[in-house]
């Protein structure tokens, strides 16, 4: 890779020495790129309906199929989440809110837009989409195991709905799934709720799998000529991380599911002691619950990063192509994004310094957490510093970024509260918590989806999204947003722990009716503000303006296609060429303010580019 | 324009918020005031990084909007900065984990005077045992528990005959004598949480777990669950009740010991003979 690199930079300081007057024809000299190393790929047309909308293996098909598919369990979510904050805000007002819906409602809503909404949302849905234009492949490598890969989504999704139809109703074991209680009666769905709970959580491990081998070999193995690993966009980047980081983190979720079946169905106790229950003693002894916690956060930790490292390198392209400046720091980017997922594996337990485990590994677990706060600053600094004498252009897909921003600032600040071990134990198990994760893994990685969807929609429709809609669906869901979770952090200093389905008259409540109201009132405000955006599609695909191709005058492959939506095969007759990186923009010396990454070296004799 | 001045107002009403709102922590009542004081530095470090961080971005947003006749600046890198930036974030980093491990160190290290406290938790709702005369806890066992013995203490055990058995929900505690909270669960994870005392720890089934505190402040307190338990998790209170040593050794005065308690168990049985053969 580096070797890669420094050939390529020996040719940029000849390419300004020795060359002059060749502008328009190319040089073979300057703009030798390596010639490909093995053939073109064959792509299976589909035929029909069924195989070119159904059973599509088209990697952009298949994106657009996992992207409808979370929007709508995320939809499910945000419905359950209102029906939360109703009982919370006005506790008694919905007659059929019981204990037990409340809970099962906690549980689904948290798993839905972890796993099913965020996580499928970013890498089978962005991921899917823009990889195999990004790095200039035709599609996936392996387009047929790709298509699985969704369906198994699917039909994880489908278990995971058809339990709000059993008997017993979903789970309400909390999102963590902890033993014992998760399998005991005592908490709501623990028959077949939880049961098909685990089962679709390993359905969806199953083909997560399936896309996640997809995404990093095709990333690896499939780029066009000309894309070393350092001129990738930062979107990829982002996710073929977080997937590294899901094919490690994901079989742990997956034994942990596999371990609790067996602890529910077959009464063997990896995670269950001895317990006595109703005045009996159950057939059980002998197991772990903290066993359970270990392997669950050492797959939730990750989980954590492989819905924000796709966010960060999203952000980073869609700040530098609307800020007309090359992102800051792309090396520094690169390696904190690596650096960041590497120790992600070692900071689990910092979700547990009140487990009950060893109280000495909070010494360990809390210096590495702290220790990741530094790439993530520098993250941030690299932002901000973009923006710093850019050329800002204020449209809707900027705005979602600086909401993105002040969001994500707002709760990786909180997170150095939570990962300080001896800070976090006042506010753990509080409503503290609650505001950090929501600000910080919640809305911050929203902000992202909503700027990606502004920003992306005119090539995948091939028409322009409404500006002033796009605005006005922006400031309600930040204002609103961060009126839901900025005040709901001193509910927490308070010591309102969460997972409550009221408080009866304890002081600690009484003195915050008020902000929960008012914070429901908000829920329910942004909630409703997302139908904004469906609107604005459901008009823009009727009536909208006819996208120009690349509106935004990017650098990056996927603006590049032969056609606007791009056809299947991406780019017609001839892989694009790759030579320089695609933060070209506002280069000195040239035409217009941005250098395609396709540009040739001596189509643009007269720029100083630094670095490509 | 008006996005600059949106997130402006933001970024001052937080401020704002932070330094009037009435939602703040309860009144401390224990010896934790440290775990308080490290939140404050890292709200002023932090909100300071936050505020910084956020008017930096305002500022760009009025300085450098879109004007078609300008350009960025083209600078990929800058090594220099990156470098100050990155020290000294770790630098700052670094000052807000010390006092946490400092503290934390502290919160494992249980000092040797501490009295030692059982505190049960079960679907849902919280028992609690002291060491009798001898100082110590009898072991014992989920196995054993029954009527007369909630606590499931080893019969054969020497140290559980004079363990005081507490048969209420509330715990009443000496004022500025430390206390080691020992936790336990016969069924799922809880957490015996009094906000007040700032700390907490689940208890699991299965184990042992423990925490420490000094009350230092003598009134009743509410104690909440704080890890989900199940549908009765909202539900399961109980409390603490610190009390002055004059008041505390009374209330101590008063309560049965295991013996006692086997014995009038014993006594009810033989009873309840009786009345069966007559």
């Amino acid at each position: 890779m580096s070797d890669e690199y420094d050939n390529n930079k020996s040719y940029q300081t000849q390419s300004s020495e020795v060359i002059d007057g060749s502008i328009g024809s190319v040089n073979p000299d300057i703009d030798y790129v390596r010639p490909a190393e093995v053939g073109e790929q064959d792509l299976y047309h589909g035929h029909s309906f069924i195989e070119k909308w159904v059973f599509c293996q088209d990697a952009k098909v298949i994106g657009v199929q996992y992207f409808l598919t979370a929007v709508f369990t995320g939809i499910v979510g945000l419905i359950l989440s209102w029906l939360m904050r109703l009982q919370l805000g006005f506790p008694g007002l919905a007659g059929f809110m019981t204990a037990e819906h409340y809970y099962q409602f906690v549980t689904m809503h948290g798993m839905i837009m972890v796993v099913y909404f965020l996580t499928a949302l970013f890498l089978g849905g962005f991921g899917n989409y823009l990889i195999p234009l990004m790095v200039g492949a035709r599609d996936m490598v392996f387009p047929y195991v790709n298509m699985l890969s969704f369906w198994m989504f699917f039909v994880a999704v489908a278990v995971l709905m058809a339990s709000f139809f059993v008997p017993g109703g979903p789970t309400g074991a909390g999102w963590t799934l902890y033993p014992p209680q998760t399998i005991l009666e005592g908490t709501p769905g623990s028959g077949m709720g939880i049961l098909l709970m685990l089962i679709s959580l390993s359905l969806f491990v199953i083909g997560f799998t399936m896309g996640g081998l997809n995404y990093m070999i095709t990333i690896l193995q499939a780029r066009t000529r000309g894309m070393t690993l350092m001129r990738m966009p930062l979107t990829v980047w982002g996710i073929f991380t977080a997937t590294v980081l899901a094919m490690l983190a994901f079989p742990a979720l997956l034994v942990s599911a596999i371990m609790m079946t067996l602890d529910k169905v077959l009464q063997t106790s990896f995670f269950m002691p001895t317990i006595l229950k109703a005045g009996e003693v159950l057939e059980y002894g002998g197991g772990s619950p903290i066993l359970f916690q270990h392997l669950f956060w050492f797959f939730g930790h990750p989980e954590v990063y492989i819905v924000a490292l796709p966010a960060f390198g999203i952000v980073s392209d869609l700040i530098s192509v609307h800020a007309r400046k090359n992102i800051f720091g792309y090396r520094m980017m690169v390696w904190a994004i690596v650096g960041i997922g590497g120790l992600s594996f070692f900071v689990w337990a910092h979700h547990m310094y009140v487990s009950g485990m060893n109280p000495w590994f909070g010494f360990f677990f809390a210096t590495t957490t702290l220790i990741i706060a530094v790439p993530t600053a520098m993250k941030v600094y690299n932002w901000i510093l973009t923006l710093w004498r850019g050329n800002i252009r204020i449209n809707t897909v900027m705005l979602w970024c600086l909401g993105f921003i002040v969001t994500f600032v707002n709760g990786g600040i909180t997170g150095i509260f939570l990962g300080n071990v001896s800070v976090d134990v006042p506010l753990s198990d509080t409503y503290f918590v609650i505001a950090h994760f929501h600000m910080v893994m919640g809305i911050a990685p929203l902000m992202v989806i909503m700027g990606a969807v502004y920003h992306w929609f005119p090539l995948v429709a091939g028409k322009m999204l409404h500006e002033g809609l796009g605005k006005w669906h922006f400031w309600i869901t930040f204002l609103g947003a961060y009126s839901i979770y900025f005040p709901m952090h001193y509910l927490g200093f308070i010591g309102v722990p969460r997972r409550y389905f009221e408080m009866y008259d304890s002081p600690y409540m009484t003195s915050a009716v008020g902000m929960n109201e008012f914070i429901s009132i908000a829920a329910f405000i942004v909630g409703a503000a997302q139908f904004i955006l469906v609107f604005n599609i459901i008009k823009t695909l009727k009536t909208g303006k006819k996208a120009e191709k690349n509106p935004w005058k990017a650098n990056s492959l996927e603006w590049y296609t032969s056609t606007v939506p791009p056809e299947h095969g991406n780019f017609g007759e001839r892989l694009p060429v790759v030579h320089r990186w695609p933060y070209d923009f506002s280069v000195p010396g040239a035409k217009d303010d941005f250098i395609p990454q396709t540009t040739a070296p001596s189509e643009v004799i007269h720029t100083e580019v630094e670095k490509t | 324009m008006h996005a600059g001045i949106i997130f402006l107002l933001v970024i001052i009403g937080s401020v704002l918020f932070h330094i009037f709102t009435p939602w703040y922590w309860t009144d401390i009542a224990s010896n934790w005031g440290g775990m308080d004081d490290t939140i404050t530095l890292t709200f002023w470090v932090g909100g300071g990084v936050f505020v910084a961080v956020c008017l930096f971005m305002i500022y760009c947003v009025f300085r450098y909007s879109h004007k078609e006749d300008r350009r960025a600046e083209y600078k990929p890198e800058d090594k220099k900065l990156e470098k100050i930036l990155t020290w000294a974030t770790t630098l700052g980093v670094a000052a807000l984990l010390a006092p946490g491990l400092i503290i934390w160190n502290q919160y494992v290290n249980v000092p040797k005077n501490a009295i030692e406290v059982d505190v049960m938790a079960w679907q849902w709702g919280w028992q609690y045992r002291l060491p009798g005369a001898d100082g110590k806890l009898g072991t014992t066992q989920v196995r054993n528990i029954a009527d007369n013995n909630p606590f499931g203490i080893n019969p054969d055990d020497p140290f559980g005959r004079d363990d005081i058995m507490v048969e209420s929900d509330v715990i009443n505690l000496e004022n500025n004598r430390p206390v080691k909270i020992l936790l336990r669960s016969v069924d799922v994870l809880h957490n015996w949480y009094v906000p007040q005392f700032r700390a907490k720890m689940d208890a699991v089934p299965g184990t042992v777990t423990f925490y420490w505190f000094e009350p230092n402040k003598v009134g009743e307190y509410e104690v909440l669950c704080a890890e989900y338990c199940g549908v009765g998790h909202y539900a399961m209170r109980g409390g603490v009740e610190v009390q002055d040593k004059a008041d505390y050794e009374v209330w101590l005065s008063e309560q049965e010991t295991f013996e006692q308690l086997s014995a009038r168990y014993e006594k009810l049985n033989v009873d309840g003979n009786k009345l069966a053969k007559k």
